[in-house]
């Protein structure tokens, strides 16, 4: 409903999935090849500056759902669109092309930025591959991208594994806005970090969609989250997704046991009245 | 009723490299009772760990136990010496850590891995301790212990694997279990079917836990009281229903407060902000007064000049903030 309202009646997604298959090779014990169905035509459409959570429990597929978007694994089956365009099956490339507009923001800031650099190097080196910019206007891409999220300049010098686990994840942001892509895919971005620092990094997410018409399919186990979050959910099992629709209605209605299961075994916290008012 | 472990005054600090001292907690100080569930809530940086490691003494070489005293069956042991030590640990309070991958030797079977526990501890022989590890595999995985005990950690599940850890933390029958995030790696269904282990154990064995954890959700409906650590300090510490359901700390309550829930609160709409507590606790650490006064928005005069003692709020329930003191 609040999705239909916000993209206006001839509005092109920017993201389409269509029946997308991944399936791997897998050895049995016994040394007979056996195959493993991580996706199993999973298919859906994301509107620019909304959006989807992709839920579920371990092993349902979100995460081969993402490296597939991400151009890191190619789907066995299937097509995606994305800006129009059909990336499934690119060559190399082609798909260079397309990687810069589709960035990723994975779990553990601690082991996606690289230990031995500096905050700058992280920052610079999306930058210097694009082989299009000069020094300077490096150096002002990297300070405004620190200023956009919400890190101090004097930090470029020292390394990421100083930075605390809110700063490092901040920096990943930065780093995955560098080339200013459409698509964000955050796969579990905020798990790994401190309640009060999920909190933190989810308010930066929210004010970059509302700057940037940032694009977001957020992959999560936290529904809690995804409910804050997104337009819509996807609710994913055995790499099929069995209800997606929109985010309130999905968690208020639910149709399908396992989203009732996801649901129910979400941890609340029941604050009484005096609190909830403040 | 008397605590089975009785932490007093406990202060830890660790040498840095440049050679000053940097404490991780100070003057912490709760009971454990005989089969209660004490919740440890803190972020990361807060002293949950140090707290964790320091109680059966296993921290890294730069820490320093510098005042205290953590009283255990008739023992301190924070005074105990390797031998004394050797006897307590996994036999009478044992350690559950975070990431059960990690904990488990990865070419061995984790029926093995268990069995080796009760070997280090008991003088049985071949059958009896083969015996009791059956036992303790029926206990926590009673629909397919066999399977389970002769598998390696590679072919479990993240939830199995931490199943396993408890089996080797319970398999000496210990009086007090120290799980730190014992969950954190779990997805939430997982998360729920070991907290029901715990519970379960708990109401068979009797045993008394303490469980560290960032999350607060997680202690609802699970722990019996809760202890909030901010910057190595206890900041507020009470019964798990009156700290979860009503915290009076300025801290607890901004950190319950920036949690979201799945259903939108009352004139809440979507895509505002959360209320986060601003800054970052490891950076925003005052010389003097209060730890929490730099991110507090309740703070007043006074929060810059001292430090809040702790307030007794009721019998159970107590908050160190000045607001309390009359």
């Amino acid at each position: 409903m609040k999705v239909e309202a916000t993209i206006g009646k001839n509005m092109q997604p920017l993201l389409r999935v269509e029946n997308l298959v991944k399936r791997y090779a897998k050895q049995s014990l016994a040394g007979t090849p056996e195959e493993f169905l991580a996706l199993d035509g999973v298919s859906f459409t994301v509107f620019p500056g909304t959006t989807l959570a992709v839920v579920g429990e371990s092993g349902s597929g979100k995460s081969t759902l993402a490296a597939c978007l991400a151009c890191l694994e190619s789907p066995t089956a299937g097509s995606i669109w994305f800006a129009g365009r059909e990336i499934a099956k690119l060559e190399e490339r082609a798909s260079r092309q397309i990687r810069p507009q589709i960035q990723v923001i994975f779990q553990d800031p601690a082991s996606s930025l690289n230990p031995r650099w500096s905050v700058m190097e992280v920052l610079a080196e999306p930058l210097i591959l694009q082989r299009k910019f000069t020094r300077e206007e490096i150096d002002r891409g990297i300070s405004s991208l620190l200023e956009r999220v919400g890190l101090s300049p004097d930090i470029v010098e020292r390394s990421p594994t100083e930075l605390s686990g809110g700063q490092r994840q901040r920096l990943a942001i930065a780093r995955a806005l560098a080339l200013e892509p459409k698509l964000l895919i955050l796969d579990e971005a905020l798990s790994a970090l401190d309640c009060s620092v999920q909190a933190q990094i989810a308010n930066l997410l929210v004010e970059l969609q509302g700057s940037l018409e940032m694009t977001y399919l957020f992959i999560t186990h936290d529904l809690a989250m995804a409910a804050h979050l997104a337009d819509e959910i996807a609710v994913m099992d055995r790499g099929r997704i069995v209800e997606q629709g929109q985010a309130q209605k999905i968690l208020k209605q639910p149709e399908q046991e396992t989203t009732r299961q996801l649901l129910a075994a979400v941890p609340r916290l029941t604050l009484v009245p005096p609190l909830l008012e403040q | 009723m008397i605590a089975i472990l009785e932490i007093q005054d406990l202060h830890v600090s660790y040498r840095s490299s440049g050679g000053g001292l940097c404490p991780a907690l100070t003057s912490v100080s709760f009971g454990l009772m005989p089969g209660e569930i004490m919740g440890v809530l803190g972020e990361s940086g807060s002293g949950k760990s140090t707290l964790a490691g320091s109680l059966v003494r296993l921290l890294p070489a730069n820490a320093r136990i510098t005042r205290g005293a953590v009283q255990f069956e008739g023992t301190d042991l924070l005074r105990a010496n390797a031998d004394e030590l050797r006897q307590i640990r996994g036999r009478r309070i044992s350690l559950i850590f975070q990431e059960p991958s990690l904990a488990l030797h990865p070419t061995m079977r984790v029926g093995e891995q268990v069995r080796q526990v009760l070997a280090a501890h008991d003088s049985l022989g071949k059958g009896a301790l083969n015996e009791q590890t059956r036992q303790v595999f029926d206990q926590v995985f009673p629909e397919e212990p066999d399977r389970i005990s002769h598998s390696y950690p590679h072919q479990l599940s993240g939830g199995q694997r931490q199943r396993v850890l408890i089996a080797q933390a319970i398999a000496c029958g210990p009086s007090v279990v120290i799980a730190d995030e014992p969950t954190a790696s779990l997805d939430p269904t997982t998360q729920m079917e070991i907290l029901g282990v715990f519970r379960n154990l708990r109401e068979k064995l009797g045993l008394a836990m303490i469980f560290i954890t960032h999350n607060p959700a997680l202690l609802c409906g699970f722990a019996d009281r809760v202890l909030v650590l901010y910057a190595g300090k206890v900041a507020e510490c009470g019964s798990a229903e009156t700290v979860l359901a009503s915290p009076r700390h300025p801290y607890t309550k901004a950190l319950f407060h920036s949690i979201p829930t799945v259903f939108d609160r009352p004139g809440n709409t979507r895509k505002t902000k959360l209320p986060a507590i601003l800054g970052d606790s490891a950076r925003s650490l005052p010389i003097r007064g209060c730890p929490f006064e730099p991110r507090c928005t309740e703070k007043m005069d006074i929060c810059k000049e001292r430090e809040p003692a702790a307030v007794n709020l009721s019998a159970s329930h107590t908050v160190s903030c000045f607001k309390y003191e009359s």
